[in-house]
């Protein structure tokens, strides 16, 4: 019998919640069984984009039966005014509805209809009648009507920046200027927003599908002006975020607003329509963009230029040109941005800010300049890649980008084309993908009881990723013992607050501060020793606290293990131990993950069908933790790439300020079909400057450069370059005429 | 959803037993009607289930024909179609629509009586004449991409979502009905459909009151065969464009050639005078330009969609190229152009 038990982090080990999320016993939110059975709201919205309320009749729906009340800007009680106060952060301002009656949006909420049953909230619902008189909504049509330069963008990056000189005339060898648009986008997660809130003796607790817990508490508080103290948020499992559940939304609201009003348990799950327009969606962009090169194919000038809607009332604005400003090194630079505030729904952050359709346009652009120049644009981009940060000088903590585009066009091996099928053409595409690291503030605490077991508890949340696993295996590592011997519990507000998930910061962030707990549990354990044990290593198994000899020193010169009975049964269990990581844990130095996505297509000479064959990457990113979920995750957003490059748009009814297409029979997530053979491999090298656990962000990295992959490996096949995405047949056969 | 009554024919009893009007609906697989009812697009005050008529489960078949039940899901017709390299078309169709979780719902009458997914016919807060008489229609000066381009009028230019009643209109395929004074009729599915005109919310030329029993096809040789069916994502999307195609040539001419478009039509669309063109033609890609131009004389776009003409003409070459090239090396296939299909 061994008391070692061997490192998990790195490997791959399998989701420790899957048991329990294939056999239906993981609730999310919608299906979480409050103490009392909660009645059921039903959202009535506006038809009407932005206006005022200037009647309301609730008279037929309140007499409906099983009706328990009809909610509106009359009788919804105390609420701060939406994205008030001016200086909370976005997710902590309030995110008040019916407190006024203005209208901000179409599909806004005018009514919480509140009965027994679904049918019943539903159909009442349709009793709700009202008038809104209607102003013409203010929408982004042309590029120079975003006018508005944003204070800052999203990731701390400024709106504007510029380095070097404009190359002269005669250097220049080749160059393009163009002009790329990516459409309205949704971040569709699997699972609709759901809340299931209830209202008790002044308290408020609240079920809910969100990223960050520990802003949705404040936000609420602020929203509802009650005190954090008196509520509680839980978010044990989530079904898919990819963004559109960092903050709360209406339905949170609504459920709150409707248990404070009854003193009951509410329950509001957004329809898929609903979904739309209730929650974030990304703007249409349009980015000009001038390169040019010199006679040895060196980049010469990097012009990226920026234009998105804005939400009216709410600071976000994302960076579509951070990808152009440090993937590679040129004599001039000049990134801007520019926005303009329009009267649609909610515009935040979607599937990876700033570089999904960042990388599209410009990874894009830079193979067209690699062709316009006529060089290899695998071999362009490894001539151009800068060794600090193109703009800024800085040092990189870590740069792997050569050599995920060496060894990974070997891996995919780049230009080998297959025979086509008769009446259809082959190409191959490949894009760099630079997303930024961060590490965020986190907090977590560890526990062993008195039989050795040990328990994680944070408010960090899983949604989907693996954090439970990945934090049970740092655990796990840190405090040698088994993973089947730990517990990790999130999603609740009571827990110490964490980052979240986001920003492709939660795993290095959460998983730092999980492993600085579980050493100051061992520091803690190590000090009630005698300083001549000190040297050799804690172990947990078997219920019981052992030292085992290191490398580092034997214990009390044999080389046996050493159970610590004594220690245990004079110990105070269960023993706890908290740990915290902030900036002080992280390098000042640039960190990025990068990666190199490869992609191959056939397209059809008749049709313009486009078949994706083959997708590859091979990614930079620290110390993989779990190498099964990170995987299905980076897969995951090369999937997202894919239906972003092919699939994926909002189209807006532009005199209504509606969606033409808010639901997902019309707006087209890729599915199985379109998707054929997606591989993937990393470059493991442990980042210890970026953080504690030596991870950086992989969240967002799948998903940056995957669509430009395909969109350029479309152009090798038919040699038609679509610069409006998503990439549809009727565009590449406009190209063939 | 609006209460409604719900009352249930099995088969045995009269449909004289029921109030069948303009404001009933024949319930079968649900996968289309419930949804419109959750939205208030379909508000019917009565719903006659037809779940519990088990005799329309049936496929039957005598020495001429094919007789396929009214309540036949999706998901088996497509597997008896399968079996038989004539109907090769129609298992192609059927296999192209929607997911296996509805085919193994939705039915054959329902299927041909499903409606459009025009956009602004979905939205209640947009005016559309279909759902709405009178109010306008949406489509016409906004986003049209998904729309027809074949017997529109300027009250309705949504198409016609089926799958498989294109590849039933390819093989003529004849509607049966009953009504409730025991009345019985049957129409070509060919003449079954309206188009729009100034009344686009009536669809077809069944009485308020008439159920289809079957659908028969006559059993007939029609050679090579594919339905393909050109969309936004390879699966779970509407047609833009599709073209169902059975043909047999004979000393390199056509012999017999069974035709009909998907997603360009108000109805499935049956191209007359594409096949007039093409009857004893040899297949060229002239002759097949020709064909196309022929029929799309008559077309008329709306903006989003102006690229369906020339989508269309692409669509019929390539599939009649690759068809016309396996008969040449195969003049006696009967089946499918390609096996996974």
């Amino acid at each position: 019998m061994t008391t070692h038990n061997a490192k998990t982090v790195g490997t791959s080990v399998s989701r420790v919640d899957g048991a329990a999320k294939v056999t239906g016993q993981a609730r999310y939110a919608a299906e979480h069984m409050s103490e009392r059975a909660p009645l059921i709201g039903w959202v009535v919205s506006s038809d009407t984009a932005v206006g005022e309320i200037t009647s309301l009749n609730t008279e037929q729906a309140e007499q409906a039966d099983g009706v328990h009340a009809v909610i509106t800007h009359i009788n919804a009680g105390p609420l701060k005014p939406f994205s008030k106060p001016a200086d909370e952060s976005r997710f902590t301002q309030s995110r008040a509805v019916l407190n006024e009656p203005h209208i901000r949006h179409f599909g806004a909420p005018v009514a919480l209809v509140i009965a027994d049953t679904l049918e019943q909230a539903r159909y009442a619902a349709s009793l709700v009648s009202y008038t809104i008189n209607g102003k013409t909504p203010d929408l982004l049509t042309e590029f120079d009507d975003a006018t508005q330069k944003p204070e800052s963008l999203d990731g701390g990056f400024e709106a504007d920046a510029s380095s070097g000189n404009k190359p002269q005339q005669r250097d220049i060898r080749a160059s393009i200027h163009t002009t790329y648009t990516t459409p309205s986008q949704i971040s569709a997660a699997m699972e609709p927003h759901a809340t299931v809130a209830d209202f008790k003796d002044g308290k408020l607790e609240v079920y809910c599908s969100v990223q960050i817990i520990a802003t949705a508490v404040e936000a609420l508080a602020i929203t509802l002006e009650m005190d954090v103290e008196d509520i509680v948020v839980k978010s044990p499992f989530v079904g898919g975020g990819f963004g559109s559940k960092l903050g709360l939304h209406f339905d949170a609201t609504l459920a709150c607003i409707g248990a404070r009003h009854l003193e009951r348990a509410v329950k509001v799950v957004l329809s898929r329509r609903q979904v739309f327009y209730n929650t974030p969606h990304r703007g249409h962009s349009t980015q000009q963009i001038n390169l040019a090169c010199g006679d040895d194919h060196a980049l010469l000038s990097v012009q990226h230029k920026s234009a998105m809607p804005k939400a009216k009332g709410y600071e976000f604005a994302e960076a579509t040109g951070a990808g152009a400003r440090v993937t590679y090194k040129s004599q001039f630079i000049e990134s801007t941005h520019r926005v303009k505030d329009v009267d649609l729904p909610l515009i935040d952050s979607t599937r990876s800010p700033g570089d999904a359709i960042g990388s599209l346009a410009f990874e894009s652009a830079i193979d067209e300049l690699a062709h316009e120049a006529g060089i290899d644009p695998l071999t362009f981009r490894i001539k151009n890649l800068p060794v600090v940060h193109p703009m800024k000088g800085t040092r990189f903590t870590t740069h792997n980008l050569g050599e995920c585009l060496r060894q990974g066009a070997q891996n995919f091996k780049w230009q080998h084309k297959a025979q086509p099928t008769p009446g259809k053409k082959i190409g191959h595409g490949v894009a760099s993908a630079m997303r930024m690291n961060v590490l965020v503030e986190s907090s977590a605490e560890v526990e062993l009881s008195a039989n050795g077991e040990v328990t994680v508890r944070t408010d960090m949340t899983d949604i989907g990723t693996g954090t439970y696993t990945i934090l049970t295996q740092i655990a796990a590592d840190t405090l040698n013992t088994s993973v089947d011997n730990v517990t990790v519990k999130l999603g609740d507000s009571r827990y110490p607050a964490s980052c979240g998930s986001g920003g492709s910061f939660g795993a290095a962030s959460s998983g730092s501060a999980v492993k600085k707990a579980c050493e100051a549990l061992i520091a803690n354990i190590k000090s009630s020793l005698p300083p001549t044990l000190s040297q050799a290593e804690v172990h947990i198994s078997g219920g019981q606290i052992k030292l085992v000899p290191s490398a580092k020193g034997d214990i009390n010169g044999t080389t046996d293990v050493h159970s610590l009975d004594d220690f245990m049964s004079h110990s105070d269990f269960p023993l706890s131990a908290s740990g915290k990581v902030s900036a002080d844990d992280t390098s000042d130095d640039e960190q990025y993950s990068c990666g190199a996505h490869f992609a191959e297509v056939e397209v059809d000479e008749y049709t313009g069908e486009v078949r994706l064959l083959r997708q590859y990457g091979l990614f930079s990113a620290g110390q993989i933790l779990n190498i099964k979920t990170a995987a299905s995750q980076i897969k995951g957003g090369m999937v997202w790439g894919a239906g972003y490059a092919l699939t994926e748009g909002i189209h807006h009814h532009t005199d209504t300020a509606s969606f033409v297409n808010p639901d997902f029979g019309e707006y087209h997530v890729a599915v199985n079909r379109d998707i054929s053979e997606v591989s993937l491999d990393f470059l493991q090298e442990p980042d210890y400057a970026a953080s504690p656990v030596g991870a950086k962000g992989i969240g967002e990295l799948g998903i940056t450069g995957a669509g430009a992959a395909i969109a350029n490996a479309i152009f090798d096949a038919c040699k038609v370059r679509v610069r409006d995405f998503p990439i549809t047949m009727d565009k590449i056969i406009a190209g063939y005429n | 959803m609006q209460p409604f009554n719900l009352h249930h024919y099995n088969g045995d009893t009269s449909l004289d037993n029921f109030p069948l009007s303009n404001t009933s609906r024949f319930l079968a697989g649900g996968t289309n009607l419930i949804d419109l009812m959750k939205l208030q697009v379909e508000t019917p005050e009565t719903l006659v289930s037809l779940a519990k008529w088990e005799k329309a489960n049936a496929i039957t078949e005598d020495d001429n024909h094919y007789y396929i039940g009214a309540m036949v899901s999706n998901s088996d017709l497509a597997k008896f179609a399968h079996t038989q390299p004539a109907l090769s078309i129609l298992a192609q169709a059927l296999l192209s629509g929607a997911t296996v979780q509805l085919r193994n719902r939705a039915t054959t009458a329902g299927n041909l009586l499903q409606r459009t997914r025009c956009y602004y016919f979905y939205d209640t807060t947009k005016a559309c004449n279909k759902r709405e008489p009178g109010t306008g229609c949406s489509a016409i000066n906004s986003m049209n991409r998904i729309h027809a381009i074949f017997g529109t009028s300027e009250h309705c230019i949504a198409t016609h979502p089926s799958d498989m009643a294109v590849a039933m209109m390819a093989l003529n395929a004849q509607v049966h009905t009953q009504q409730p004074n025991g009345n019985t009729r049957q129409i070509a599915l060919r003449d079954f459909y309206r188009e729009p005109g100034d009344t686009p919310h009536i669809e077809n030329h069944l009485e308020d009151d008439e159920l289809i029993t079957h659908i028969s096809i006559e059993k007939k040789a029609n050679g090579t065969q594919y339905y393909h069916k050109v969309r936004d994502r390879s699966s779970y999307a509407f047609a833009l464009v599709s073209v169902a195609a059975g043909l047999k040539i004979d000393d390199g001419r056509v012999k017999d050639l069974t035709l009909a478009f998907g997603g360009v039509g108000t109805k499935p669309w049956y191209p007359q005078k594409a096949i007039r063109v093409l009857e004893g033609a040899e297949i060229t890609p002239e002759v097949i330009s020709q064909a196309a131009e022929a029929e799309l004389s008559s077309a008329k776009t709306y903006g989003s969609n102006d690229f369906k003409p020339e989508l269309l003409r692409r669509t019929l070459e390539k599939v009649l190229l690759e068809i016309a090239e396996h008969q040449e090396k195969h003049p006696e296939h009967e089946g499918a152009l390609y096996d996974n299909a």
